[in-house]
């Protein structure tokens, strides 16, 4: 039989004693060392399937429950993390459910989806929680049968010893197992053997989202909830005063009430709402500054100008290297706000009662909006409960908990349940934006074209440190300075997808193409280069990045791309390591009738291994498709503190028709898994703006390109093939 | 406010409300079909799309009071076992990356497939190009179109 031993007592929970049991186990993220294990009975497992978290259960039906903790948003995580878990286990997939676990942070650690982190966060636990469950299973059926465990076999779902021809299924063996205490080391499958992890596993919710089922917060309906619409001020502005005459005299409005700087109108279901918040009238003054866009043009030239930058990296000697420099080329790029706007707009549920509260709702971060909630209600954080539903997109808008907090504080002041809807309008005026930004680039090359000064000055708008100092090319170049600076404005910003990297890596590959050019070298030879010399003698210590890594991405994107084979297409290359992953991109551009044609992106990602190829494809080519159409059309522009576009008619999302074919191929470096949700992202703007210099030697140094004077009359087309 | 009786997937109910509310809102707040989606409210985006008479509208900028004796089909009743040509193609390809527009992207395709059922790429493309997906599975779409004409 097999023996356990030094099992902690901490992470080891067992109820003995349950008859019709299911063998439980749970992740213990926060230290997995050995995992934790309930028995329950069948109809607890589906009946109070929602109260149990971190838990992978058998019921002795052999059907096997997996709790995913991380909220989904379409980065496919709720199928991934299950296909770790389940390929350990040696499960028959068909067999497994998944259900979207609640906000519990004593039995999970980092439950949120931002940074492109769940994965390398969660990998080694995930298996190791399917690898006990799997080990224990073995062990139930050695002592049965009286056989030595090593002699035992599994799959799918199937418990198989040779010798004696027995044979049982993971839930004849799930009570049995439940009784045994689970080791604190178990043996991972070698990655050769792996039959679920790497084939094209399909989204677990389908079928629920092909059939119109509720799944999102907004779908969220209870008797008796009351709904609510909010009026948010413009930034930098506070309320003078409130005439809610007209909109209280809509039918099917309740109540109107003020709270902070906002006015919420509550009724019994939205349409009143919409009307009523449009006859609301609302005045507002001046809160300290009000800012429109021609003053962030300014603003942005003072910062440039003004030596106060904080200095982020510094290499070498600059100045010398650039007096010394035979030729120094310079540029500035130029990105503006961004909204996220997910299709699903913002919204909450929260029912606060007497000493506790319940939230409901799409949030990339739940436990922020745990204790948000707790500090505004100002009750322990552990008597609320945050239920995360499926999100309709994120792209990080969602880690912020303003919109939850909202929900919060109606609920309280009208002491009802209440469902907060954001209108698509709320959406964009709302707030929380991708800041923007300003690039100033110097580099100093010597006469043989090698690059032996690199200056880089962000001036960012509530943007923080709007450089990345030790991504490349810092590392390859002797003599570096990297500076930041930033203006406070009451305009709010916030992460958004691929944060800062998703224009600064347009901006300095379209720099470095800049700078290949002036030294009449190729783009991709030219990054070679570079990269060889920071291999060699990395600058400045050790590298903000792997090298071979970025190589293997360079050259497998040239490779698949015929890159300078063929004369007739203009090509541009861009090449970007972000939250542990690698993507290098060309993008094709033919001359058709005169007309510049945009014909394909090719992608070579390095994300270690790949787990699900069909998801990974989804989210190279969604954040190429991302990049892409917030380069061309994205932009937010405000006018005395509220935004000029205010819904989608002004506020351009990219369409079918405008995105090119995209080819995704991967380097297989034998790394473990990292994150996909945002690395694919940030090279697009750069390979694209590369390609249409290439054709037409214009330089789009400013997004949205469609807006810029260089792109006026370029009649750029968009084609599949 | 007004009561309407409406034919929807098949049924007909009966509800009480103000004649200018988008038969989106009466779907979604007053009948508890929430498969149709609110994105934009404006005719910009699709999500909210369903048939009437077997034609794909904007169900936000509809009023309910002009829906009258017209059949409306909604991502629910779409098909009995959700096994529609589109969905099935849909479920094949596996299209959705959030989902939230996916409902609209289904309705959108099932009408225009039924007017035209061996379509080239360029008429599914501009047939589909009025429904906004944020998470660009645009080239997926394009797929399951193509699939389902063939199923
Ligand atoms: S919600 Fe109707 S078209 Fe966008
Ligand atoms: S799948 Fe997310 S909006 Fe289309």
């Amino acid at each position: 039989m097999a023996t356990l031993t030094k099992t902690n007592r901490r992470d080891f929970l067992k109820i003995a004693g349950t008859t019709a049991g299911g063998l439980f186990i749970g992740f213990n993220w926060l230290g997995c060392d050995s995992p934790k294990m309930e028995v329950l009975s069948d109809e607890q497992v589906l009946s109070q399937a929602k109260n149990f978290n971190a838990y992978l259960s058998i019921a002795p039906s052999g059907d096997i429950v997996i709790y995913s903790p991380n909220p989904e948003l379409g980065q496919n995580i709720k199928t991934s993390f299950p296909m770790v878990v389940a390929e350990e286990l040696d499960a028959d997939w068909k067999k497994v459910r998944v259900l979207q676990a609640n906000l519990d942070t004593e039995k999970f650690d980092r439950q949120l989806t931002g940074g492109s982190g769940a994965m390398p966060h969660s990998w080694e636990r995930l298996r190791k929680a399917g690898a006990t469950a799997r080990y224990l299973l073995v062990a139930a059926a050695a002592n049965e049968w009286a056989v030595p465990a090593e002699e035992i076999t599994t799959s799918e779902g199937m418990i198989f010893h040779k010798g004696s021809g027995k044979e049982a299924s993971y839930g004849d063996m799930a009570i049995a197992a439940s009784m045994i205490e689970a080791p604190e080391d178990v043996v991972l499958k070698d990655k050769k053997d792996f039959k679920i992890i790497g084939t094209p596993v399909k989204n677990v919710d389908s079928r629920a989202i092909y059939t119109g089922k509720p799944l999102y917060g907004l779908d969220f309906y209870r008797e008796g909830m009351m709904h609510a619409m909010v009026q948010r001020p413009p930034f930098g502005m506070k309320i003078k005063s409130v005439d809610d005459t007209a909109a209280k005299a809509v039918n099917g409005v309740s109540q109107v009430v003020t709270f902070d700087n906002s006015v919420a109108v509550i009724g019994n279901s939205t349409w009143p709402l919409m009307k009523a918040k449009k006859l609301l009238k609302v005045e507002y003054e001046p809160d300290g500054m009000v800012e429109s866009t021609s003053d962030h043009d300014r603003i942005f030239r003072e910062m440039l100008d003004s030596g106060k930058a904080e200095e982020r990296r510094r290499d070498g000697n600059v100045d010398m290297a650039f007096k010394n420099a035979a030729q120094v080329v310079t540029a500035e790029y130029q990105c503006p706000f961004l909204s996220h706007s997910p299709m699903e707009p913002m919204n909450f549920f929260a029912h606060v009662k007497e000493n506790s509260a319940e939230l409901i709702g799409p949030t990339q971060t739940p436990d922020r909006a745990a204790s948000s909630a707790a500090e505004i209600l100002g009750i322990p954080k552990e008597n609320i409960t945050v239920e995360i539903t499926r999100l309709g997109g994120g792209f990080g808008r969602r880690l912020r908990a303003d919109y939850a907090d909202e929900a919060v504080k109606i609920s309280k002041l009208i002491n009802a349940p209440v469902k907060v809807t954001w209108s698509r309008e709320d959406d964009l005026t709302g707030g929380a934006y991708r800041p923007a930004v300003r690039y100033r680039f110097e580099a100093a090359l010597d006469s043989d074209g090698n690059m032996i000064g690199y200056k880089l000055k962000g001036a960012g708008i509530n943007a923080g440190n709007s450089t990345r100092q030790n991504n490349f090319p810092s590392g390859a170049v002797d003599n570096v300075l990297i500076e930041s600076i930033d203006h406070q404005s009451p305009i709010t910003t916030n992460a958004w997808r691929a944060p800062i990297t998703n224009f600064l890596a347009y901006a300095e590959q379209s720099f470095l193409d800049e700078v290949a050019m002036a030294a009449k070298k190729d783009p991709v030879e030219f990054r070679l280069a570079l990269l060889e010399k920071a291999k060699a003698n990395p600058v400045g210590g050790e590298l903000g990045y792997d090298a071979d890594r970025m190589i293997g991405v360079i050259k497998t994107a040239a490779e698949k791309s015929n890159w300078g084979k063929n004369p007739n297409v203009s090509q541009g290359f861009s090449v970007y390591f972000s939250h542990r992953t690698y993507v290098a991109q060309v993008a094709d551009i033919e001359m058709e009738n005169g007309a510049p044609v945009l014909k394909k992106i090719t992608a070579a990602t390095d994300c270690g291994m790949v787990i699900n190829p069909t998801g990974a494809n989804h989210q190279v080519r969604g954040g190429i498709v991302d990049g892409m159409g917030h380069a061309m059309y994205g932009n937010l522009t405000f006018e005395n503190g509220l935004p000029t576009q205010k819904n989608f008619d002004k506020y351009r999302l990219i369409r079918m028709k405008e995105v090119p074919q995209i080819d995704v191929h991967y380097v297989d470096s034998g790394f473990d898994p990292t994150g996909l949700g945002e690395p694919a992202l940030p090279p697009t703007g750069g390979a694209v703006a590369n390609a249409i210099y290439k054709a037409t030697e214009r330089r789009l140094r400013t997004q949205p390109f469609i807006e810029q004077k260089e792109f006026e009359d370029l009649n750029l087309v968009i084609k599949r093939s | 406010m007004a009561t309407l009786n409406l034919k929807i997937n098949g049924k007909t109910h009966t509800v009480d409300v103000e004649e200018d509310t988008p038969l989106l809102w009466v779907l979604r707040d007053h009948l508890g079909l929430v498969g149709t989606k609110y994105s934009c409210g404006i005719a910009q985006c699709g999500a909210c799309t369903v048939h009437l008479n077997g034609e794909a509208i904007f169900s936000c900028s509809m009023p309910v009071s002009s829906v009258g004796s017209d059949e409306v089909t909604t991502i629910e009743g779409l098909s009995e076992e959700g096994d529609h040509p589109v969905q099935q193609a849909w479920e094949e390809i596996d299209v959705a990356q959030c989902g939230y527009c996916q409902a609209g992207q289904i309705m959108n395709a099932a009408a225009f497939l039924k007017k035209n059922p061996s379509p080239s790429m360029d008429e599914i493309e501009n047939a589909m190009n009025r429904n906004l997906c944020r998470c660009g599975t645009y080239h997926k779409i394009r797929e399951a179109v193509a699939k389902a004409a063939k199923i």
